[in-house]
Parts: C-alpha cells; structure tokens; sequence
C-alpha cells in the first residue's frame, strides 16, 4: 500500500541496524595477527553480554515495577501493604478492595460517560477532518494556504492554556455539565487534519481522474476511493484519540462543574479518601482505570508504538 | 449544466472545510482573546464583572510568590526536558539493535505512555509515601536516610519531574530510535574504513543527523512541561508550601478553587506569552524536520 504514512522503516540490512551510531557496538578492531587479542575479544563479548542482560533487567524493573506494585496493592489487605519488610507477593488473591471501591463509586456511571466522551470524540472527529483533509489535498482554492497555515496554528496552542475562558463560555452557552462540552473542543484536531491531509495528496491523481470519468460524486470518490486508501493512517489518528481522550482528566475536571458527565480519571483518585493508612483501595480503582488501555496496548503494540512515534507528538 | 458544476467544485471546498475551521476558531482562536479579556476584569463566575485595567497584572507582579511560581514553572521545564533527552538518548542507543530482546524492551518502556497520567500519579504517591511507600523502604534497607519525596519543600517538584520522565522517556526514546535506524549504512562504513573510534562515530555521524529529531523533541517536551497538571494536582496540591505551584497550576487554583478568573486569566496571558516564545522556535524546528524528511 503505497499512500501508508508510516514512520521511516528501519534498513533492512542487518548490517546497518549493528551499526547505526550504536556505541555499544564497537566494531572488533581489525586485528593482523596474533591470538591474544581474539581471547580477549570473547572474553569483552561476555563482559558486554552480562552488562546487557543485567540492564534489561534493570529497565524491565523500573519500567513494569510500579505496575506490580499496584496490582499487589490491589490484592492486599492494609497491614499486607504495610509490612516491614515489605511483601512482594500475596497468597492469595483477595477481593475485598474491588468491592469495596465499587461499593462508594458509581463507576458504571463515569465508565459510560468516559465510553461516551470517547466515542463522541471519535466519531466527531471522523466526520469533521475527513472532509476538512479532502478539501486541504485535492481542491485549488482561493485562501487555502492561509488557512491551513491556521489550522497549524492550532496545533501549536496547548488546549491547556485556554481551559478557563471555554469554561466561561460554557456556563454563557448553558454547556456547562454536558457531554458535547468534553467533544466539541477536540473533534476538529489540527493534527488530524494534517495527517490525513498527507496521505490524500499522495493518492494518484489517475484514480481520482478515472472516478469522475465515471460522473462518481465527490462523496463516493472519498468513500471509495480515499478511505479506504487512508485506512492506516485513520487508524493512527483514532488510537491517538481514543488514548488521549480514555485517559484525559484535565478537562473533565476543569470543565464540569458536577459529576454527570464526568469521566473515570476524575472518579478514580477520590478512592484516596476511604483508604485510611494504605492506599489497597485506590490501587483497586486503579487498575480499572489501567487494565482496559493495557490490553489495548499488548494487542496493538506496533502499530501504537508506530503511531505515536511517527507523531512524535504528545 | 457545466457551469453550475464548476461554481459547485469552487464552493465544495469551503463546504468541506468550514465545520473544522469553525470549530477551530471558537475553541482555540476566539478563547486566547476572550482570555485576554478576562484578564482586565475582576470576576467571581457568578457575580458582575467589574473592569479593573491592569489591577490584576500590577497585583501579579507585586506578588512575591509569583516570582516563586515561575520559577518552579522554569525549573521544572530545565529538569524535566534535559532529563526526557539525556536518558532518552540513552535508552534508544541501548535499543538500537535487531531481536526479541530489544522488542520486548521498547514495548515495555513505552507502556508508562499509554497509562493515564491520573493513575501513574496515584501509583507514584504510593511508592513516594515518606514512612511507608516503598522507595524509602528500600533505600532504609541499604541504610539510606528516608528522603521526603513528596513532602521535602527541595524535593517534591523534583519527584514530580521524575514521575513525568518515568512516563515520557520511553516515547521519547522511541522517536530517537526511528531516527537513529534512519541513518544510511554507508556513513558508518565509511567511518570504519578510516578507523573512526565508537565515540568518533557517535559525536561525528550519529548526533548530526538525528539532531532534526532531537531539536524537535526538545521544543515538543519544553511546551508539554508548561501543561504539567495531573501530577501537581494528584500527588502534591502545589505545596509543600507552594514548591510545586506552577502557572498552570496557579491558573487553576486562583480560577478554580478561588473564583478569582479575572486574575487567573492574567496569570494564563503570562503563560500565553511564555509558551508563544516558544511556538515561534516549535514552528520553525517542525519546517526543517519536515524538509528533512
């Protein structure tokens, strides 16, 4: 598929992979003659071969360590969490402190809203910036530079910085405390719209020539023809999305003023205040909040990572 | 029949652009000047608002703890974008090979960027408790002073920094990674022909053709630490007495917490103005990387 905007793929030569500015990987010095230097060649391999095992251990811990640590949490009862030395394992897995979590938050309620606020999201964003990306590829037309130039600007201003005057506006509007006010702010992403741009300007002018041939509508040559062209890169783009938004606690904080429509980011941290001396039940709440995007992430590892660093955004 | 086409095709394009452009305008353009508005009244959300010039940014520039505010702001950004890149190179040099091995690795050191920001908080204020969390547990264990990560007025904007790297370097890493593995074989071979040592290799080849990505990565950190919010309002609330109050966190509480939105909104414009700055170097690094490529 040749229109895939895909980050550059790495040579597929072994050869240049060993060697790309790796300083690990020293090439053996070019030795003339003599055997003492090939012994102590093998002898540095091991020393190399240790020293790699043992630092992938090392970020294997820092990495996935606070994830355990969480989920042993989850399991423990209070003086579990709490003994000196610390426990790393449990005997067994105890239930309590799910139950108890489900017992004083309603997460039914907030993983709706979040299920909502992140469909919307979606669904809002695919309707909005397939069109607007079509236009910006395939159309002359008076401004469209200008106003591209915009909608990069847009990308350029940090959502964070201008929370407070949107919530006033909301309250003017009578927004306030609804879904639309989580989804409306998001579905025109800048960046969206520049990725998905990209990949429409590199579909052949000779396929898009031979549908209006055929008198097909502007509508069916991006159904037909774009889309499904576009598929990897709307892909992309939804992950991000759907990322972002599952996981985004700023807005649904800042911009609602009751819990109606707010998302389980802002639910979870409240089970602070049942735990009394060890925080069992928040880790509890925890791995609700955590568990779903992980399974997501194993399952679509590549082509997240792929994603994500193509971008190099967020 | 053919002219209605043609002024057809020269509308269609407006038609397909407008609901992105709208929305763009009222939710992104029209705020920033609404903001800067607010910034000259004084407001509560619910009562009149009362225009007062510059009252907000003369009690902003009078305040002493503002100055204290922005500096936590620069200090975090100083921390936590040299320690992202440094550690960041680092990691993708040591990922930059073929095999499971380093498979597995960089899908684990990416995890910590798909977890919300919320959760890696509340699992960090655990591990970074002063008498039970499990860092000072470990450290009392190799005969380490417990140090107050979160409650240490010279410590707790540091920790906030180290949770925000923990979660971003793996990514940050990543996108090295693609740009190290997108250097053409042929330099290296040509370095080797000449004997070139590693670090030669690495100071002369490797750092000139990845800077583009790491240029791009250092503007794209140093705006994401302006946004630092999550961790501030999960692990420390801005103290211990306000080491950790940042502007975007003042923004919040003086809006939010104070309904004082007019002098929020001033507190926002310095934010605005700082970030700008930056915006016109982002602009200009993100032209090259394109060209680049």
């Amino acid at each position: 598929m040749t229109t895939t905007i895909a980050p550059p793929a790495p040579p597929a030569s072994a050869k240049n992979s060993r060697q790309s500015g790796d300083g690990n990987s020293p090439p053996s010095p070019p030795t003339l003659r003599g055997v003492t230097p090939r012994v102590g060649a093998t002898l540095w391999k091991v020393v190399r071969v240790i020293a790699r095992i043992v630092i992938s251990l090392a970020l294997v811990l820092v990495f996935a360590g606070p994830f355990y640590w969480m989920v042993l949490t989850a399991f423990q009862t209070a003086s579990e969490a709490l003994s000196i030395p610390p426990q790393f394992w449990v005997d067994s897995l105890r239930w309590d402190n799910f139950v108890a979590a489900f017992d004083r938050v309603n997460f039914g309620h907030f993983a709706l809203n979040s299920a909502i606020v992140t469909g919307g999201t979606l669904l809002g964003q695919f309707l909005i910036i397939v069109p607007a990306a079509y236009a910006f590829a395939r159309f002359q037309f008076k401004g469209r530079d200008v106003l591209f130039g915009v909608v990069l600007a847009t990308m350029m201003i940090p959502g964070q910085l201008i929370f407070l005057p949107v919530f006033a506006m909301y309250a003017k509007m009578g927004l306030l405390n609804t879904h639309l006010s989580l989804i409306l702010p998001f579905i025109a992403s800048g960046f969206g719209i520049f990725l998905l741009r990209q990949t429409f300007m590199r579909v052949p002018d000779s396929l898009i020539e031979a549908a209006r041939l055929d008198h097909a509508s502007e509508f069916t040559i991006i159904r037909r023809i774009m889309l499904p062209l576009a598929k990897p890169t709307i892909v992309t783009i939804g992950l991000i999305t759907f990322i972002g938004t599952w996981n985004n606690y700023f807005f649904p904080l800042v911009w609602t003023t009751t819990d109606a429509v707010r998302t389980l980011p802002v639910a979870i941290p409240r089970l602070e205040a049942l735990d009394e001396i060890a925080p069992t039940i928040v880790m509890a709440g925890n791995m609700l909040l955590v568990v779903p995007i992980l399974i997501v992430f194993l399952l679509a590892r590549r082509h997240i990572i792929s994603a994500f660093t193509y971008t190099g955004v967020k | 029949m053919k002219t209605s086409l043609l002024r057809d095709r020269r509308l269609l394009p407006y038609v397909l652009i407008a609901p992105a452009l709208v929305i763009l305008a009222v939710f992104y353009l029209y705020p920033i000047g609404y903001n800067a508005v607010l910034s000259v009244f004084s407001w509560d959300l619910r009562g009149p608002m009362t225009f007062v010039g510059f009252g907000n940014f003369a009690e902003l520039f009078t305040d002493p703890d503002f100055g204290k505010v922005v500096q936590n702001t620069l200090v975090y950004m100083g921390m936590e974008v040299s320690l992202v890149m440094i550690f960041g190179l680092i990691l993708a040099l040591f990922l930059n090979r073929q095999g499971w091995l380093s498979e597995f690795l960089q899908g684990v050191s990416f995890a910590p960027n798909v977890i919300a920001l919320v959760s890696v908080s509340l699992i960090f204020v655990w591990l970074m408790d002063d008498d039970i969390g499990l860092f000072n547990q470990m450290l009392g264990a190799i005969g380490v002073e417990p140090v107050g990560w979160l409650s240490d007025t010279d410590v707790a904007l540091f920790s906030l920094v180290l949770v925000s790297v923990w979660k971003s370097v793996g990514l940050n890493a990543l996108i090295i990674l693609s740009a190290l593995q997108s250097i053409p074989g042929y330099l290296f071979e040509a370095a080797d022909l000449d004997n070139a040592s590693a670090w030669t290799r690495f100071r002369k080849i490797t750092i000139p053709m990845i800077s583009p990505t790491l240029f791009f990565l250092v503007l794209v950190n140093v705006i994401g630490s302006f946004q630092a919010f999550d961790t501030i309002n999960v692990m420390t609330q801005g103290g211990p007495q306000s080491s950790t109050n940042t502007l975007i966190f003042s923004v919040y509480r003086e809006g939010f917490e104070y309904y004082r939105v007019g002098y929020a909104a001033a507190i926002a414009v310095v934010l605005m103005v700082l970030v700008g700055l930056i915006t016109v170097l982002y602009f200009r690094a993100f032209q090259k990387r394109v060209h680049y490529r």
